[in-house]
């Protein structure tokens, strides 16, 4: 007997009783829907975490000053001025697994233009930040080395700085005031979005550092840095750097063999895979936890085609009187259940998809519906009918003809 | 003429909790092609089983069992479901047909489980449904059709394949009397103008008198065999 006959007695059995039918579906298209949804917003949290870390620029060591110990009173990080601008210098000069080198000190402060005034963050770095965090300007240029050399009164600008302050006007060649002191604006940056805690990375002013230490964050202690920001020149060189950094400062710090560091070094990516890794775990959760209602709704699909091998106990008889082989009647009542799952598994798809753009939509959360997510989910319902069809179709193919025929 | 159907010394055993209970203890007999054969005799004579075990529906306990000079009597499920397919036709008191499937889909079925083209298929039912008096009702389903005429889309579905040997049982058990006559006229006119072998259990003598050959079991024997 052909296929295309067996799916045509398959399709036709299964509209005889259109209500039984959806609803022994609606389990799979329950369980296929919840599988794509899950995956999908599992695997658009992970983008969003990738995009985080690639916004933050790859292989990224952070180097903070240590605590001070007062007394026995430890006052956690960067309570101790232990870095400095030299401090910078050196590792650029000598650690030669660091590919970019940009000290920072920064600070909160009110900023003026014409009647407008807004609370930033400004922060004084040298022109290599904006390359080791790959940020580049929409207008005007980074300030240079001679800026910070000569610690002049320039000014580059965040996205939403500019929007608060100079709403559609174009701020390029105006004078803005950082605490009363007048800043030339050279240049605007490119949006850069949200930091993975949340911050609002184009709420900013960047300065050269010489002027942020000399006229407005300055202490008693001169070429005082808040952290330096390094990247390593590859991700393989990341412990390396680490470790290279680590001795370089041990040793210019004057620490002794034994003592604790008085600064630290993170590693910034590492932190985020690790974010990015509980991500995924979430995503695999979830998707186990979705495929759980495609196994009951596969459950489903046995339950209804055993009533159904039972209730059509005869018409198996007269199918095998007029001469089907007990595989025949196996592949009718198994390609029964992989219709039932497949249709079920299709409109899943359809509404796991739609449910995955109302969750973006409402939650306003990222998501990615994947091709392998629907492949995967397909595939998986198709499997469920298999299995699951397997056992009622071969109970009817092993009945004895002679008692079909009888049975009332 | 010559033999269709052989079977000599066929038993049947059927275990019904420890009890063993003997539908048919030694039955030979031999059906030549082209005979219209009546098998009566009360229940529990052993006649259904025997009708079973020719029909290839069911396999003797001991004896043997000739088919067209081929044994039948130990070959595989499968190997039996094609000798039905392609030897047998049944005829059912219950008509047995499929209820939400057209008469031509009815008599379609057996074709459909031998490999035939659908264009064949479709041929062959529509000849065999006009053999029958019933092509211009091919599309109805069982429901829209009478008793009689769903006995005859029954025996169209036996007849589509050319079978050697048609199997009624009781074939005129649900019909009216008027209806049975008609029904019996059809047999003796595709036994006569077809050669078709026909072997039909009835209870009633007045249809088994149709037949050229009254076989009467009783305990699981033949105890009269009256030819013609």
């Amino acid at each position: 007997m052909n296929t295309i006959a067996t799916v045509k007695i398959a399709v036709n059995a299964l509209s005889i009783n259109k209500m039984r039918s959806s609803l022994t579906m609606l389990g799979i298209i329950i369980g296929v829907a919840a599988v794509i949804a899950m995956i999908s917003v599992g695997s658009g949290a992970r983008a969003q975490i990738s995009k985080e870390i690639a916004s933050l620029g790859s292989n990224l060591l952070m180097v903070w000053p240590g605590t001070a110990t007062s007394g026995g009173l430890r006052m956690g990080f960067g309570t101790t001025p232990t870095l400095t601008s030299d401090d910078a210098k050196a590792i650029a000069a000598e650690v030669s697994s660091v590919s970019f080198v940009a000290p920072v000190l920064n600070g909160t402060a009110q900023v003026v233009y014409g009647n407008q005034n807004w609370s930033t963050i400004v922060t004084g770095t040298t022109s290599n930040f904006f390359e080791l965090r790959e940020w580049p300007v929409v207008s005007g240029k980074v300030f240079t080395q001679r800026d910070v050399d000569g610690a002049t009164k320039v000014a580059l600008l965040g996205q939403t700085v500019v929007e608060n302050l100079f709403g559609n006007e174009d701020p390029l060649g105006n004078i803005i005031r950082i605490k009363k002191i007048p800043f030339k604006i050279v240049g605007v940056l490119a949006r850069k979005g949200q930091s993975p805690i949340g911050q609002d990375q184009d709420d900013s002013i960047y300065i050269p550092l010489t002027t942020a230490q000399k006229r407005l964050f300055g202490t008693r202690f001169p070429g005082m840095v808040r952290m330096i920001i390094t990247k390593a020149s590859s991700p393989d060189m990341i412990k390396n750097a680490e470790a290279d950094i680590t001795a370089l400062l041990r040793q210019r710090h004057h620490i002794m063999a034994g003592k604790e560091d008085d600064f630290s070094v993170r590693n910034l990516t590492e932190m985020l895979s690790t974010a990015e890794q509980a991500a995924k775990i979430m995503s695999i959760l979830l998707g186990s936890i979705a495929s759980v209602s495609l196994i009951v709704g596969g459950i489903g699909i046995m339950n209804i085609m055993l009533v159904s091998v039972t209730e059509r106990t005869r018409e198996i008889g007269i199918r095998m009187a007029v001469g089907a082989r007990a595989r025949d009647i196996l592949m009718q009542f198994l390609i029964e259940a992989v219709v039932l799952a497949i249709i079920g598994g299709g409109i899943g798809i359809g509404v796991g998809a739609m449910g995955s753009w109302l969750i973006s939509y409402f939650a306003g959360w990222e998501i990615d519906i994947s091709l392998f997510a629907i492949l995967l989910a397909f595939g998986f319902s198709a499997i469920t009918g298999i299995f699951f069809g397997f056992y009622p179709a071969r109970k009817a193919s092993r009945m004895a003809p002679v008692e079909c025929l009888r049975y009332e | 003429m010559t033999g269709l159907i052989d079977t000599s010394d066929l038993t049947k055993v059927y275990k019904m909790g420890d009890v063993d209970f003997t539908a048919l203890q030694g039955v030979s007999l031999a059906i030549k092609k082209g005979e219209f054969v009546a098998v009566m005799g009360p229940s529990g004579s052993g006649k259904s089983t025997f009708m079973n075990i020719i029909g290839c529906l069911d396999t003797p306990t001991s004896g043997k069992y000739l088919l067209d000079k081929q044994d039948v009597s130990d070959l595989s499920k499968n190997d039996l479901a094609a000798i039905r397919n392609k030897k047998i036709g049944f005829v059912f008191q219950s008509f047995n047909l499929l209820s939400k499937t057209s008469a031509l889909e009815n008599v379609e079925l057996p074709l459909l489980y031998n490999g035939s083209p659908s264009k064949i298929r479709r041929e062959q039912s529509v000849s065999a449904l006009r053999l029958v008096g019933l092509e211009e009702r091919k599309n109805h389903r069982p429901n829209q059709l009478s008793g009689g005429q769903q006995q005859r889309v029954a025996i169209a579905r036996a007849l589509v394949n050319n079978p050697s040997l048609i199997l009624a049982d009781e074939p005129t058990g649900n019909l009216d009397s008027q209806t049975s006559i008609e029904l019996m006229t059809l047999f003796k006119k595709l036994n006569k103008e077809n050669n078709i072998t026909i072997v039909m259990v009835t209870h009633e003598a007045d249809i088994a008198a149709y037949g050229d050959r009254r076989i009467y079991f009783k305990d699981g024997r033949i105890v009269k065999d009256d030819k013609r």
